[in-house]
């Protein structure tokens, strides 16, 4: 290449990482009672940034009752516009402070800081507007003329996107009158802690929003906690089965955002560059750690090779390295067990004799990389057809009629999302009305905007989360 | 379509000319300006920034088409294009000189002795609206005289009504009429309006033998963008796949700063890549931009902002 871009990485001095973190309960930054103390790596570097509190039994019994505490005396008689005021406060300081948080979610995440930067803080942001504006309105959303809310929450969120999730859950709880207390993933706990200072930052009342850290355990703690009154998660199935479990016959309210295998469906008479962008960013975004992802292309048998052709050539210009610089297109894989699996099942891929594409680049010695990889020939037998990937992995599968489509596309346990390609309206309308994914992109994937519910059919889980729909998870009529 | 001859049967008949036209693959509007805009938030720095300040440079079409050009400012334009920087030897010549045709001679004289070509627009620019005949002599006239690259205008009121046949044609008779002058057509993408028109008007010109297909005319708002080159990239890529031969590209108009042009090259370099990356092939057509790249590339050696008043007005 005659054009070679230099390096250029977005500063990281902006934020400045402590060498450890407790929990956020009550307000305060707390040493945990029973809990140890686990690392949290850069996982494009393998460079420890931080020791963080797993909590245990006490401490989540304390965070629990400060959430309670907060919730009867400080949160759940206050008036809508005044909680509007906290969350419009909390909007304003993540703006102010999106610089620092983006990087900071690069570092601890390995997403590119251009995809932290320009997706995930802005509509962290938009989410904290967004419900602030319904805070003072709920007797007009439709869940009764005086919706109450639900009481303390537990929401235990993904690695995927860790302030975006957090903003997802927290927002539109405390819009309601809720209070929480909110466990990020093990993996990437530090912009959930920085929010913590973010809150400390908008005077918000303690114990309003908890911060407990930790792994599974600690998750399991917190929603089999018999002083929760509603338990929201956003993860995998396998987890979300154990909690609808854990839950049942309780008093407790579930939401649950599970996996996906979403199809995206390109038609002969789609608009073929624009189709081939639609398919990289929706199974290469964010280096496929998405669960509403593109990751499995079903491409009309009479383009397949045009098509193909076309996304091999623009795979072949994903930029893949360093989270930090601002020109890296793919960053680097969360963890290793995630890179582990990711490996396992391309492996299992090659085994049963689909073809395997891998884009030409170079990625660093340390840290935990997959290049973008294609798999041409799959069939739905396939694992790679049917198992949730969670990588930078495409399974190519093909079709000869929108009928066919269709059948493909909804014969999987999953429901979360999908896509359809075509220039003709009719046929997008009539596709999409027969495919069975809480979410439908036409000629687009994988945009999200507060304003539009979120969630899926099937085992990709239930309850909805963003517009008026997502405020229903945390209001009783 | 493999071959040069499959090209001539494309524009057999008004029928099948518009059969082709019209099976080329739609252009998403929201898709297309989302790609464009991704690309324009590539950061290039140092000596990316450096490398591609002295590219952009060396493919500036220096343009003058005024009422009120004469001689005496075609001349100063001239030796701007030789030495774009006087202070630094080390600073390469724009590609061209652009002129209205009576202006050629005079700019095939400065440039005596020099690699920069002399192109000049034809065919009653910018609008276009003159009978053939005019226009194929305002043509030879320019070739005449010696300029080597010919900026014709496209048909835009043929192709708005549908008469794509009568569109080709008229691109037919002027490159005939260009000899072995370069032939670069205007497709003005501000009087299309849509980018599905963009690409079928940049096929429509390139199977009529364009070497270069060019957006704007400079007299229409909005001249260039990211978003319609970035179509017009596509479909040259496209052209050379099937038809196995290469077609430049020139983005003219509303170009003014350095950050603009390395824009351009970002999307020239990751949607056509390297191929492109030359001044043969992807042109900028300007004349204010050469001085933002002279202060930028300033700059970068020195690391300090000079001033308009350290580059030459023209």
């Amino acid at each position: 290449m005659r054009f070679q871009y230099a390096p250029a990485p977005e500063s990281s001095s902006i934020v400045d990482i402590r060498s450890s973190y407790g929990l956020f309960i009550g307000g305060e930054f707390v040493d945990a009672k029973d809990g140890e103390l686990f690392k949290t790596i850069n996982p494009a570097s393998e460079d420890v940034l931080a020791e963080v509190t797993a909590a245990g039994a006490s401490d989540v019994d304390t965070a629990v009752a400060a959430a309670r505490d907060a919730y009867e005396h400080r949160w759940r008689d206050l008036p809508g516009r005044d909680r509007a005021k906290y969350l419009y406060r909390i909007a304003r300081l993540i703006q102010e402070r999106s610089r620092e948080l983006a990087v900071l979610e690069s570092i601890d995440n390995g997403k590119p800081i251009r995809e932290s930067r320009d997706v995930d803080l802005p509509l962290v942001a938009a989410h904290f507007f967004y419900y602030a504006g319904w805070a003072d309105k709920l007797s007009y959303a439709g869940f009764g003329p005086e919706p109450r809310p639900l009481g303390v929450a537990a929401q235990v969120i993904p690695w995927n996107f860790p302030l975006l999730m957090l903003a997802w859950k927290i927002a539109p709880a405390l819009a309601a009158g809720n209070t929480v207390v909110l466990k990020p993933a093990e993996t990437t706990p530090l912009t959930a802690l920085h929010f913590a200072e973010i809150c400390r930052q908008a005077d918000l009342p303690p114990g309003v929003v908890n911060i407990v850290t930790g792994a599974g355990e600690t998750g399991r703690l917190l929603v089999e906690h018999p002083g929760v009154d509603k338990v929201a998660f956003t993860g995998s199935t396998e987890v979300g089965r154990a909690i609808a479990r854990a839950v049942a016959g309780t008093r407790k309210r579930l939401t649950l955002e599970l996996g996906g295998k979403a199809a995206n469906i390109v038609f002969d008479d789609a608009p073929v560059d624009q189709a081939v962008e639609g398919i990289v960013n929706g199974i290469f975004f964010n280096q496929g750690h998405v669960c509403c992802a593109g990751s499995r292309l079903l491409v009309q048998e009479s383009v397949a090779e045009e098509v193909l052709d076309a996304l091999k050539r623009r795979m072949a210009t994903l930029r893949v390295g360093d989270p930090l610089d601002k020109n890296t297109d793919v960053g680097a894989i969360n963890s290793a067990a995630q890179l582990a699996r990711i490996r396992e099942l391309s492996d299992a891929g090659t085994a049963e004799g689909a073809e395997r594409w891998s884009a030409p680049c170079v990625v660093p010695d340390k840290g935990f990389w997959f290049v973008p990889t294609i798999f041409t020939g799959v069939s739905q037998a396939h694992r790679i057809a049917r198992e949730e990937i969670f990588g930078p992995v495409l399974s190519v599968l093909t079709f000869r009629t929108p009928a066919e489509a269709v059948e493909k596309a909804n014969n999987t346990p999953y429901g979360l999302s999908a896509g359809v390609w075509s220039e003709k309206g009719s046929r997008i309308l009539a596709i999409a009305d027969k495919l069975r994914a809480g979410v439908v992109w036409a000629n687009t994937f994988n945009k999200f905007d507060p304003t539009s519910p979120f969630g899926g059919y099937k085992e990709s889980g239930y309850g909805r989360e963003g517009g008026r729909h997502g405020l229903e998870a945390y209001l009783a009529r | 379509m493999s071959t040069s001859t499959h090209v001539g049967d494309i524009a057999r008949s008004a029928s099948t000319l518009r059969g082709y036209l019209h099976g080329l693959p739609g252009v998403d509007r929201v898709g297309a300006e989302a790609r464009a805009a991704a690309l324009a938030t590539r950061s290039i720095k140092t000596t990316a920034k450096a490398w591609a300040i002295d590219l952009a440079i060396r493919m500036v079409d220096l343009t003058t088409l005024e009422g009120s050009d004469t001689p005496g400012k075609v001349r100063a334009l001239c030796a701007k294009a030789r030495r774009p920087d006087p202070t630094d030897p080390s600073c390469p010549s724009v590609a061209a000189v652009c002129v209205y045709p009576s202006m050629v001679p005079t700019a095939v004289a400065a440039l005596d002795g020099s690699a920069i070509h002399v192109a000049s627009v034809a065919t009653a620019f910018p609008s276009g609206q003159a009978p053939l005949s005019v226009k194929l002599a305002d043509t030879r006239a320019a070739v005449a005289d010696g300029a080597d690259e010919i900026d014709m205008v496209l048909n835009r009121g043929a192709f708005l009504s549908g008469r794509y046949l009568d569109a080709y044609e008229e691109i037919l008779a002027v490159k005939e009429a260009c000899g072995s002058a370069h032939l670069k057509v205007i497709l003005e993408t501000g009087e299309l309006a849509t980018y599905d028109n963009v690409r079928r008007a940049s096929w429509l010109a390139m199977l009529a033998g364009a070497d270069f297909i060019k957006t704007s005319t400079g007299k229409i708002t909005p001249a260039a963008t990211l978003p319609v080159t970035l179509v017009m990239l596509e479909a040259v890529r496209d052209f050379r796949a099937a038809a196995g031969r290469q077609v430049g590209v020139k983005p003219a108009g509303g170009i003014r700063t350095s950050k603009d042009a390395l824009r351009y090259l970002v999307l020239v370099n990751e949607t056509v890549g390297d191929d492109w990356l030359d001044p043969d092939w992807f042109r900028f057509g300007a004349s204010t931009l050469l001085n933002d790249l002279l202060l930028q590339r300033s700059k970068l050696a020195t690391g300090r902002y000079s001033g308009p008043d350290y580059v030459t007005l023209d």
